[in-house]
């Protein structure tokens, strides 16, 4: 069933595109008949390999920087009490411009090449891990730090040994939201200036009114965006193997 | 392998003891001696501060400047004293064996030349075959011993234990009593418990916290070596006294 259920949504909400598509008699530029799309798809298979190849790339590249910084961000805060003052306004500020309002800042100042659209994913993942990664550090439990005390520990043992391990399954929890958000940076990235990837292709194929070739760039996004998350997901399991089940859709509540 | 630190047990003085927590002054001036080598057990209402007097001398807790605690050589207690608390503080994350080896490690010592001593102890508290194993596939009462070859594992002369028992069923309390008993024979023992039988099978001395701020009374000195026969007749007379002190005590708490 685990196997069999995401297939049986994909065939619904095929069916479901279908369905609308016919209902309504829509023409091709406005929603493309689902066979149209696949057949673009296959046509254009180089071209949207081609094109997913930059948009991975600055997604993984962005996930791998803004992880980076986030937990750096996090350890900081937690370990140096003057620090958590000064950076902890910093970035409860930094949230409240939308990081999307930036992109035609980055594209001006990195280029239309992959470094404007890597800086946006590495913003829009900074905060959830940061803020995830510092929750974690700040709730150690309590007895634990007792314990650590009466034996000797030094603060920064109690840090390695302690309180970062028993932080790490709040910050997956902060690294899954960012797997989730990255493409969405990448892509808004490519919206605002760029010579390469899917959101590019995107564009380009609206404003020449290839619709089939749009919505097969978009369900090419859409699939590595999951393929992306499971396979972090899966790999956080293995990471952590002592972090109680998790998994939402078992939840008895 | 006898414990070397049971050989001059270690008592602990603690003079003019005084705590506020929350705004409100817990106990002043409290003078409390734990004998070397034997267990003290202190028993009270909720929240007269049991806890709190035992983190004091566990140095855990900030007291008042004008507080003292002292072992009987005349020197602070920092770093002789071994903390056991309800919850066995197990790390998920770690295997029984590097739990047991925790406090080498956060002391930055060598945890290889340590781990043969960790066996023994794991062998000790009946979990040898369990080394390898996370504390989540461990029950209630296998957990609490861990906890105790962790503690024995930092070899300290002093050992302060918070209801550690409390957790468990009373069939697997009852074992973990005169496990404890037997390993810790030798060292200084606090023990704090709400368990009236617990206190009276394990301690040398048996105090009564009550009040506020908190006095202690004049103990109880049930005779006989621990871990007494609970079904002993004089014991249970104890407990019946004991269970009206304490009742006295909630009153003065009400």
């Amino acid at each position: 069933m685990r196997v069999l259920r995401p297939l049986v949504i994909f065939a619904g909400l095929l069916l479901l595109w279908q369905a609308v598509a016919a209902a309504f008699d829509l023409p091709r530029f406005i929603l493309p008949q689902p066979w149209e799309v696949a057949q673009a798809g296959w046509a254009n298979a180089g071209l949207l390999a081609h094109h997913a190849r930059f948009t991975v790339a600055e997604i993984l590249m962005g996930l791998a920087l803004g992880t980076t910084l986030g937990c750096l961000t996090a350890l900081t805060m937690a370990y140096f009490r003057p620090a958590r003052r000064w950076l902890l306004p910093v970035l409860v500020t930094s949230q409240a411009i939308p990081v999307f309002a930036l992109a035609p800042m980055l594209v001006l100042w990195l280029g239309f090449g992959m470094a404007s659209k890597v800086a946006m994913a590495m913003l829009i993942i900074y905060f959830p891990v940061t803020a995830a990664f510092f929750d974690g550090l700040r709730r150690t439990e309590p007895g634990w730090l007792d314990l650590a005390h009466s034996m000797g520990a030094s603060r920064r043992a109690t840090l390695i040994r302690i309180r970062i391990p028993a932080a790490l399954p709040a910050l997956t929890s902060g690294l899954r939201v960012a797997t989730a958000v990255a493409p969405i940076g990448a892509v808004v990235g490519e919206w605002v200036g760029a010579s390469a990837g899917l959101g590019y292709l995107m564009l380009h194929a609206n404003a020449r009114t290839q619709q089939p070739l749009m919505f097969a760039a978009l369900l090419t996004l859409a699939v590595i965006a999951v393929a992306l998350y499971f396979a972090m997901d899966a790999a956080l399991r293995r990471a952590l193997p002592w972090q109680a089940e998790t998994d939402p859709t078992t939840d008895r509540a | 392998m006898p414990p070397p630190s049971s050989d001059h047990p270690l008592s602990v003085s603690v003079h003019a003891a005084g705590l506020t927590y929350a705004g409100v002054p817990l106990f002043a001036g409290l003078d409390f001696t734990l004998p070397g080598g034997q267990w003290t057990c202190l028993l009270g209402p909720s929240g007269v501060g049991k806890t709190s007097l035992l983190k004091l001398i566990a140095g855990l807790l900030e007291p008042w400047a004008e507080s003292r605690v002292m072992g009987g050589d005349g020197r602070p207690l920092t770093a002789r004293a071994g903390y056991m608390a309800q919850q066995d503080l197990l790390m998920p994350w770690l295997t029984v064996l590097d739990n047991v080896l925790i406090g080498v490690r956060l002391r930055g010592e060598d945890a290889r030349a340590a781990a043969p001593r960790a066996r023994e102890l794991l062998a000790q508290v009946g979990l040898a075959d369990r080394a390898g194993d996370r504390p989540a596939s461990l029950s209630g009462g296998q957990r609490q011993r861990v906890a105790l070859a962790r503690t024995l594992m930092e070899d300290r002369p002093v050992v302060l234990m918070d209801e550690p028992f409390s957790a468990l069923d009373a069939i697997t309390r009852h074992r973990l009593q005169a496990l404890a008993a037997r390993l810790l024979r030798g060292r200084t023992v606090l023990l704090v418990t709400h368990d009236p039988l617990e206190a009276l099978r394990l301690g040398h001395r048996v105090h009564v916290m009550a009040g506020r701020p908190a006095t202690l009374d004049q103990p109880l000195e049930p005779a006989g070596a621990p871990p007494r026969d609970v079904r002993a007749p004089d014991l249970l007379a104890l407990q019946a006294e004991l269970i009206q002190r304490l009742a006295g005590a909630e009153e003065m708490a009400a």
